[in-house]
């Protein structure tokens, strides 16, 4: 009897032991993936079922980072989207770099300035026929098949973020259709975060070794960018209009 | 009654006319490339493909727009890379030309298509793109041509770095 | 008063199909404009990223807002029992619904996708004021053709009064929505603010009550009936006090943008330094369209000129559009504050104050409005019995006596 309890007791002590180990290793493991991981989570959503607002995709910027007179981002984004990349006033931009100079202190910074993916989108909120929409993981888009082309949007958007397709597109790619008489904006690279990937301007940038721009799940606590934005806070422009925006911003003045 | 005569006539006329055309019957030309050992996505007869691939599309074109919905067997995208290739000169048909898969039917029964105006119409893969300029070299060229004088931020400030490099990836800053 | 006679345009003189040509003339020009626009994209349009609505909706929505103003006359007849406005309730009707499809055309045909209007009809947002404002207008319409017919079918004249009250109360909220457009954008320092929506509705009184006497007057003059001064005078002293209030508007809305500090540079763009825009708002907002007209018509010694009366109602019309041009154009040409605090430079022309140069066939689009909206008129008044065939003093109002 006595025997079997100091048996029990052993067996307890080295499942214990083997327990703690695994534990401990577990983490060591998980803390080693974590790092190993790149700090831009991407999506894991099988493509065959709907999206859904258990995510929330984001990006967060900091300005600190970001490089006055690189455009690597906007360079990336046009060869990604198709776009032709010319400047004019009738020309499509996704994404433009934005010089700024605090008018009190005469600081100057540089960001990478886009759709916001505005959880209360003002473009949403006025577009006649709902072809302004919010995807359910966050991703502002419009639906190209049913935009007539009335710019109200344009008119509404506190971002300037978007484009109306002034003349007949060619060789647009498959990824991104988009064609005249409507307007279009950034869509987060839809197509590529579908398939897993991160946006091309998030690519660009890490590539280009700034870094300034991480992408992930705002929903998800553990994410990169949540556990970023947790730790050292982010910006959104104009909170004032309170429309929750997508894309933080970190070393913008309040 | 003079009106109603002439009514008649015209009538006649005009049925005379079409019948004419109707013994020689225009028939579509389709220009189908033959897709290797791959079954159309669109199940069924020809037939079906043919009468029904619009009603595919759409309803795939909702999923994949408003819930992501990717990769499904009927797309718009798949339809294009199967159907479209270079004929015997490895010349790729634009949406305007009559060899393209999709013109001759629509042509055929006036259906406008819609979808190109913003789909691509040519598999990705044929399609050679020139590397897109810089912004910057756009700018410097904007400014050139409309003879601007370059501003000091475009000026000064280090060269923009090579767009994406993949050699670069991992290091550490 | 006596029974009031209601006759249509005879239509028969070479001058009315020379009318007719050059109106159908215009109105052919502008759709061949709106076909080449649609055609080659809108990049033939003086209209870019940062002036999104250009030449085509100041057109429109001078004429959207005057087409509610011209239910006026009806409307004061029918809601406040003014039986001197009565015999004109049936042209004021007509010339509302015709300024109304005559914006609307020219705003439908500027669309990026003008051959998606079936998308507009079946795709509906419950939340876009545009949304809202197509079922405004739809019920415009409509509310204006079952008054008219409560005024021509002596079938249905019973029900006039009701009739006339829905419309009289749509056009209110029809006009509040246009307004409203740009009163909800929480986007720009122009808009954003509770006062369009009334400042609409009585810009819509003074352009409307305008362009109601220039047809009324040159209807009149056309087919040689007698058109009295009890009548002319009336509606001439109603002008004024409408043109003052769009005058008190403009000043209420300019010192509230004051007073806000977040608003002052606007404000200083606007009235200051804004080159173009200051110059059309002083010039012709408020000079040539308010301080003039307010001038000639309490100007005793040509009370009774017709001429100078044409001349107000051509400025109020031109100072309207110079005022909706300084409301749709300059409020985008001011750049937008996306970063407070903050002097901002880009590639997408952030930071500094956008140009507009409108192109010829946006002028067309945009002009010929006014002559689909006039062609239906001058049309329709051949076809029915919108004018009474005298609007002589004694006709009016028997009592009356010459001054």
């Amino acid at each position: 009897m006595k025997q079997s309890v100091d048996n029990s007791r052993r067996d307890f002590l080295a499942k214990t032991a083997i327990a703690g180990t695994i534990t401990i290793a577990s983490g060591v493991l998980l803390h080693q993936t974590a790092n190993a991981k790149s700090l831009n989570e991407t999506s894991t959503r099988n493509p065959h079922t709907p999206v859904s607002n258990i995510n929330r995709w984001g990006l967060l910027i900091d300005t600190n980072k970001c490089g006055k007179s690189c455009s690597a981002c906007v360079d990336a984004c046009n060869t990604e989207n198709g776009l032709a990349g010319r400047t004019g006033p009738q020309d499509t931009q996704y994404i433009r770099k934005v010089t700024l100079r605090d008018k009190s202190t005469g600081h100057e910074l540089s960001l990478p300035l886009m759709c916001q993916h505005c959880e209360s989108a003002p473009c949403v909120d006025v577009c006649p026929v709902n072809a302004s929409f919010i995807r359910a993981d966050g991703i502002a888009l419009v639906d190209r098949h049913l935009c007539i082309g009335c710019r109200y949007c344009m008119m509404a958007c506190p971002y300037k973020a978007r484009s109306f397709v002034h003349e007949e597109l060619h060789n647009q790619k498959t990824s991104d259709p988009r064609g005249i008489g409507t307007v279009e904006a950034c869509n987060m690279c839809v197509t590529r975060v579908d398939a897993g990937k991160i946006p091309a301007c998030v690519e660009a940038c890490s590539a280009d070794n700034h870094k300034a721009m991480m992408f992930g799940d705002l929903n998800d606590p553990e994410s990169g960018i949540s556990v970023e934005l947790k730790k050292h806070g982010g910006k959104q422009i104009r909170a004032d209009l309170a429309l929750n925006t997508g894309v933080h911003y970190q070393g913008l003045n309040e | 009654m003079k009106r109603l005569l002439l009514l008649i006539y015209v009538l006649t006329g005009l049925l005379l006319v079409s019948s004419s055309t109707l013994a020689q019957t225009p028939t579509p030309t389709i220009n189908l490339p033959k897709a290797k050992n791959l079954k159309c996505a669109i199940p069924g007869p020809l037939a079906n493909q043919r009468r029904n691939h619009m009603k595919y599309l759409l309803h795939q074109r909702d999923k994949t727009m408003h819930e992501g919905i990717r990769n499904e067997p009927v797309s718009l995208a798949k339809c294009i890379n199967c159907h479209v290739k270079p004929d015997a000169q490895g010349k790729l048909p634009k949406i305007a030309s009559k060899q393209h898969f999709c013109h001759g039917c629509h042509e055929y029964a006036a259906v406008q298509i819609d979808c190109f105006e913003c789909h691509a119409d040519r598999p990705q893969k044929y399609i050679k793109r020139k590397q897109a300029l810089s912004l910057k070299q756009m700018l410097q060229q904007h400014l050139a041509s409309n003879d601007i004088k370059t501003p000091d931020i475009i000026k000064t400030g280090d060269i923009i770095k090579t767009p994406v490099s993949k050699n670069q990836q991992g290091v550490n800053q | 008063m006596s029974k009031i006679e209601y006759t249509s345009l005879q239509g028969k003189s070479p001058a009315y199909f020379v009318l007719l040509g050059v109106l159908g003339l215009f109105t052919f020009t502008g759709i061949l404009a709106a076909w080449y626009m649609e055609h080659n994209g809108h990049h033939v349009t003086g209209m870019t990223n940062q002036i999104v609505w250009g030449t085509p909706h100041i057109f429109a929505i001078f004429l959207i807002v005057a087409a509610s103003g011209a239910l006026n006359v009806a409307s004061i007849a029918s809601v406040f029992s003014k039986k001197i406005y009565e015999p004109m309730a049936r042209l004021s009707a007509l010339l509302a619904i015709a300024l109304l499809a005559g914006g609307l055309v020219v705003l439908l045909l500027d669309l990026g996708r003008p051959d998606r209007l079936i998308v507009a009809m079946t795709h509906y947002n419950f939340t876009s004021v545009f949304a809202w404002n197509i079922i405004l207008y739809s019920g415009f319409f409509t509310f204006c053709g079952l008054y008219l017919w409560t005024m021509m079918d002596h079938n249905v004249h019973q029900y006039k009064k009701y009739a006339g009250f829905s419309a009289f109360v749509w056009r209110l909220i029809l006009t509040t929505g246009t307004g409203s457009i740009f009163g909800f954008l929480v986007a720009r320092s122009a808009y954003e603010t509770a006062i369009m929506a009334p400042m609409f509705v009585i810009m819509s009184f003074s352009y409307g009550l305008a362009i109601f006497i220039l047809v009324l007057m040159a209807t009149y003059k056309a087919s040689q009936m007698e058109l009295g001064d009890v009548v002319i005078l009336r509606l001439r002293n109603l002008l004024g006090v409408f043109v003052a209030a769009v005058l008190y508007f403009t000043f209420v809305y300019h010192l509230t943008n004051i007073y806000d500090a977040d608003r002052r540079d606007f404000e200083r763009f606007i009235l200051l330094d804004g080159g173009i825009y200051t110059t059309v708002f002083w010039i012709g907002d408020i000079i040539i369209g308010g301080l003039i007209p307010l001038l000639l018509i309490y100007l005793p010694s040509i009370k009774k000129n017709r001429t100078v009366l044409g001349w107000i109602c051509g400025m109020i019309i031109l100072g309207g559009l110079s005022q909706v041009y300084v409301i749709v154009i300059g409020g985008q040409a001011f750049p937008l504050e996306i970063f407070p605090g903050y002097d901002v430079s880009s590639s997408f022309y952030d930071g500094i104050v956008n140009s507009y140069t409108p192109s010829l066939p946006e002028i067309l689009l945009g002009s010929s409005g006014i002559a689909i909206t006039l062609l239906i008129v001058v049309f329709m008044l051949k076809v029915l019995r919108f004018m009474p065939n005298s609007l002589a003093d004694n006709v009016i109002d028997p009592h009356y006596s010459v001054k």
